[in-house]
């Protein structure tokens, strides 16, 4: 059997222009090895699920910087739930206030990454997270 | 379960038909189960290569012809590939961001996957690809790769009919037309048109073609498309081309005989390759075939004789 | 600028101290690493005259409001008036937004600076499916002119200046300005004021593009054209290096890439027969401001000198107002960090020092909160005071131009007009702006910038207060400013109402005409106007747009 890859789907969910980090990172969790599918720009979470699923990714990365995490977030991954996708990893990660952290970690946000954070925790906390599909 | 994966390909259920593509790219053993299921359910859809260095636009072609497919109603299964780096093993896989318009069509299934280091071949693993989409119940599936070495032309046996994508300024035509482009090309694709010496290349690759058909007397002479795809320019006319050449191979018999051809390369391949994947494994079974490198490098042992011996243990000798 | 025997003495002199009394020290405690300024531009160890040979003050330098403007474009710059303190401001709906603009007013500020919501500045409406959960967010939910005489609701239009920020769906917005400053009596040649409308920067990097590039050329050219016939004192066009910079870019790319845009501006109104003396003097510039307060200061200088010396020998402007490079600055949002936040008044600080003695014409100040959420009342107020505390307190305004002179500021200002000039080369050998922009060639030096200065954070090579170095374990931060998911569906009830109260007829046959129009090569502007006053919403004009010219769809480069 060939070795397995991760791989993840960056998404920039709603209207937000903002994606230095969303492409950072891709560039970054390529060079770390994994498979990654960016998908620009003004994704609704009906996109970023249907592309989880087309894809059989095993992480969902998502990046907001306008203040529409609450909704967005939660949304992805519900809609994964009802696609029966619940395996897959999702990640975020943008200007998030620490007090929403928890509300979002509870709707099944595994872990949220605020500005400044390493990219090799990131990338870390992804290969020890990931789950067998 | 695998026979619930069978049945749920066959529904054309987007999950089964992901996850099946995913067992193929890891060279699961599951997908062989599988895949012998459903072979009897493929042929039915119709293969369309589009092929062409970095930059070239086609990924939006592939999205414009997408969308011409699904106006007249026919749905489509997407393949796309991007290169792995040699370096890291990883990949990243862009062609899904031109694509966003399909994004929720049910019509519609697009997988981007890099070309990793393929035991079998990355020709053996998109074949795979194509005969689940295939077997799915698309109409058309669209087979997409990067560059043109190789790979990629036997990536290209894999489809009916295969466009050759080539843009002005990028100076690189002379070569590819060289390296066996030229045999796998049905249609080629002047994209963005609009741009300096586009007027230029047009005629270069025509007289090329020109050529090429009045030397080997062929029945299709490729014809040459200009398109702009971001603006959509030029779509109607690829379709129609595609849609001529499918004529073309349906009316004059090729289609079956290209098939049969391919068939019979696919066959031997997998042969090649299941031999190949069996006799490695044995050979690796207490370091045997460490001990064989050792005394061939003594010169105790010529690897002649290795070949023959290894051979002759599984198989008899041929005539 | 020197004489070449004593540039020979300070040669030999340097080469002997260097070899000398440097070499001594470095012997018993060598440097750590190179040295770069921030964007990574190798620094030596001292500048002296010997690394200005080539300056030749009258040439390069001049005198403040004089060729090539390096010194600065007014010749006593802030001893007549300091510049224009505008903090971008905008949330949640037009009434609560009004609160912030006159409070703001109310302690000093002194123009006002537009922002709209992501739905505004994408072209839809507040009830759009693509609006979901961004309805009042980052900006002020302003769907049509009943929310605009909202917005500025005892604001009086003809005394303040205004900044928008919208680029794609300009012509819609600036149409109802004009028409709540002509209800409030105010004539449009009294209006002052600035309206983003640059699309290519949206292309390049910061998203909020509607349609392809030919089209949305067309309609930034019609708002230019139009503003020079009819409103005069208006900055058409705020030519953005902001984003580029917020993007990833070095400052030199910043300087490069917006200048790049310039050009293709420039050279798309001269193509509509606008004499360029005529559009020149009202394209303004917008830039960032990072901490290195000397790179920043070289930056703004070299830019000056190389818009000037475009302008003069590219497009043979006579009149200096069209060769003077007027910019607003914003400080560096990206260089906030979440962690420590307290820090970031003083980044801010520095940032506003480096732009004051850059010589600019108008700031936004960042709140040290930003990294978190949007800015609360008591950030944005502590952001306005670090700009009064830099321009009464601080000396930077005293004089003009306080750093030149110095041998490394001038070193570095020519260091960064070379590799300007070598961008804007390149860039014209590929075919000029809008090929670069298609290729990606722009987006993916930008984004290698950004990669690169990400290994520096993640290696450790290069500190961040907070982020990689000093840091600490601190509580979370609370009392945020939120916005109220509720904005969203009120803001769809009250659209449903606007919809349905306004006179159909007339809303219909000003889209029509709008739509007609926008088929020829006549200016959009009048027929928008007539069409917003008839009560047709942004997302309505957008909407006959994205018929007529179709959408962009966005290349994205990873490099």
């Amino acid at each position: 059997m060939a070795e397995k890859k991760i791989k993840i789907i960056v998404a920039k969910p709603g209207l937000d222009g903002h994606d230095r980090g969303a492409k950072l990172l891709s560039r970054i969790f390529a060079e770390a090895g994994m498979e990654v599918v960016y998908t620009g720009l003004r994704q609704t979470p009906e996109m970023i699920v249907e592309a989880a699923l087309q894809e059989d990714a095993d992480v969902v990365g998502l990046s907001s910087l306008s203040g529409v995490h609450n909704y967005f977030f939660p949304k992805v991954v519900e809609l994964l739930k009802a696609k029966k996708l619940a395996n897959v990893l999702v990640v975020g990660g943008g200007i998030i206030p620490l007090e929403d952290i928890p509300e979002l970690k509870k709707a099944g946000i595994a872990e949220i990454f605020g500005p400044g954070t390493s990219t090799e925790v990131i990338v870390d906390f992804i290969r020890s997270n990931v789950k067998a599909k | 379960m695998i026979m619930d994966y069978v049945a749920e390909i066959l529904q054309g259920s987007p999950l089964a038909v992901s996850r099946v593509i995913t067992w193929l790219e890891n060279e699961d053993e599951r997908a062989r189960v599988l895949m012998k299921e459903i072979y009897s359910h493929t042929g039915n859809a119709y293969l369309l290569g589009i092929t062409g260095s970095p930059g070239t636009g086609k990924s939006t072609l592939t999205d414009g012809v997408t969308w011409q497919f699904r106006n007249k109603g026919q749905t489509v299964g997407i393949v796309a590939v991007d290169p792995s780096s040699p370096f890291t093993g990883g990949a990243l896989l862009g062609d899904r961001i031109r694509m966003t318009r399909h994004s929720e069509d049910p019509g519609v299934f697009m997988r981007s996957m890099a070309t990793r280091g393929y035991l079998g071949g990355l020709a053996q693993f998109t074949r795979g690809a194509v005969k689940v989409l295939d077997a799915s119940g698309k109409n058309y599936v669209i087979i997409e790769t990067v560059g043109v070495g190789q790979d990629e032309v036997d990536v290209m046996r894999v489809a009916d009919t295969t466009c050759v994508v080539l843009v002005p300024g990028l100076g690189d035509v002379i070569q590819s037309m060289k390296a066996g482009i030229m045999e796998i090309a049905d249609i080629y694709v002047i994209n963005k048109y609009d741009q300096p010496g586009a007027d230029q290349l047009y005629s270069e690759v025509q007289f090329r073609v020109n050529q090429d058909a009045s030397i080997k007397d062929r029945a299709w002479v490729p014809p040459v498309i200009r398109t702009v795809a971001v603006e959509g320019k030029g779509e109607d006319d690829l379709i129609e081309a595609i849609a001529a050449h499918r004529t073309y191979l349906e009316q004059s018999g090729k289609l079956l005989e290209k098939r049969r051809e391919r068939t019979r390369e696919e066959t031997l391949q997998m042969i090649h390759h299941e031999l190949f994947r069996i006799i490695r494994a044995r050979l690796a079974e207490n370091s045997r075939i460490e001990s064989m490198v050792e005394k061939i490098m003594d010169h105790e042992l010529s690897p002649y004789n290795v070949v023959e011996e290894v051979v002759g243990e599984w198989l008899p000798p041929a005539k | 600028m020197f004489d070449v025997k004593e540039l020979e003495k300070i040669k030999a002199g340097k080469k002997k101290w260097s070899e000398g009394t440097l070499a001594k020290t470095l012997s018993k405690a060598p440097e750590k690493k190179a040295k770069t300024t921030w964007s990574g531009i190798p620094v030596e160890t001292l500048y002296t005259p010997a690394e200005n040979a080539g300056l030749d003050y009258e040439s390069k330098l001049g005198y403040p409001g004089e060729y090539p403007y390096t010194r600065g474009v007014q010749p006593n710059m802030f001893r007549g008036r300091f510049w224009t303190m505008r903090q971008y401001a905008g949330f949640g709906s037009a009434k609560e937004t009004n609160a912030r603009y006159r409070y703001l007013l109310g302690q000093g500020q002194t123009g006002l600076s537009v922002a709209f919501h992501l739905p505004t500045q994408a072209g839809y409406d507040s009830d759009h499916p693509l609006s979901m959960g961004e309805v009042g967010k980052v900006g002020a939910a302003i769907d049509h002119i009943g929310d605009m005489r909202i917005l500025f609701d005892q604001i009086p239009l003809d005394k303040v200046t205004t900044s928008m920020t919208v680029n794609a769906a300009a012509t819609a917005l600036l149409g109802m300005y004009l028409s709540v400053a002509e209800e409030q009596g105010a004539k449009y040649d009294q209006l002052g004021g600035t309206i983003q409308n640059d699309v290519l920067k949206e292309i390049i990097c910061r998203g909020q593009y509607i349609y392809p590039p030919k089209p949305t050329m067309r309609l930034t050219v019609d708002l230019i054209e139009f503003c020079q016939k009819y409103v005069p004192r208006w900055n058409s066009i705020s030519i953005s290096g902001y984003h580029i910079r917020e993007s990833g870019s070095t400052a030199a790319q910043e300087m490069a890439f917006t200048i790049a845009d310039g050009i293709a501006y420039a050279e798309a109104c001269a193509a509509r027969g606008i004499p360029v003396d005529s559009f020149a003097p009202r394209l303004s510039f917008f830039f960032n401001a990072f901490t290195d307060v000397l790179e920043e200061v070289a930056k703004f200088r070299a830019a000056r000198r190389v818009w000037a010396k475009i302008m003069k020998d590219r497009f043979k402007a006579k009149d200096p107002r069209s060769m003077m490079l007027r910019y607003h600055v914003q400080t560096g949002g990206v260089t906030l960090t979440a962690q420590q936040p307290l820090n970031n008044i003083v980044r801010v600080a520095l940032q506003t020092f480096a732009t004051a003695l850059g010589g600019h014409q108008s700031l936004h100040t960042n709140s040290y909160d930003e990294a978190l959420c949007l800015p609360t009342q008591g950030a944005v107020t502590v952001a306005l005071r670090t700009q009064q505390i830099i321009a009464e307190e601080s000396g930077a305004c005293v004089t003009v131009d306080p750093l030149a002179g110095s041998y490394y500021i001038e070193y570095l200002t020519d260091k960064i007009e070379a590799e300007i000039e070598d961008y804007i080369k390149k860039i014209d050998a590929m075919g000029g702006t809008l090929t670069a922009i298609e290729q990606g060639y722009i987006q993916k030096e930008i984004q290698n910038s950004a990669y690169l200065f990400q290994k520096s954070i993640d290696s450790g090579e290069r500190a961040y207060v907070g982020v990689n170095k000093y840091t600490m374990e601190e509580p979370p931060v609370t009392d945020l400013l939120r916005v109220d998911m509720k904005v969203g569906e009120e803001k769809a009830k009250e659209l449903k109402e606007w919809r349905a109260k306004r006179d159909n007829a007339a809303w219909k046959k000003s889209l029509d005409k709008l739509r007609e129009v926008s088929k020829t090569d006549t200016n959009v502007m009048p027929t928008v106007i007539e069409a917003v006053k008839a009560g047709a919403t942004v997302g309505e004009v957008c909407d006959v747009w994205r018929d007529v010219f179709g959408q962009y769809r966005p290349k994205e480069f990873i490099s």
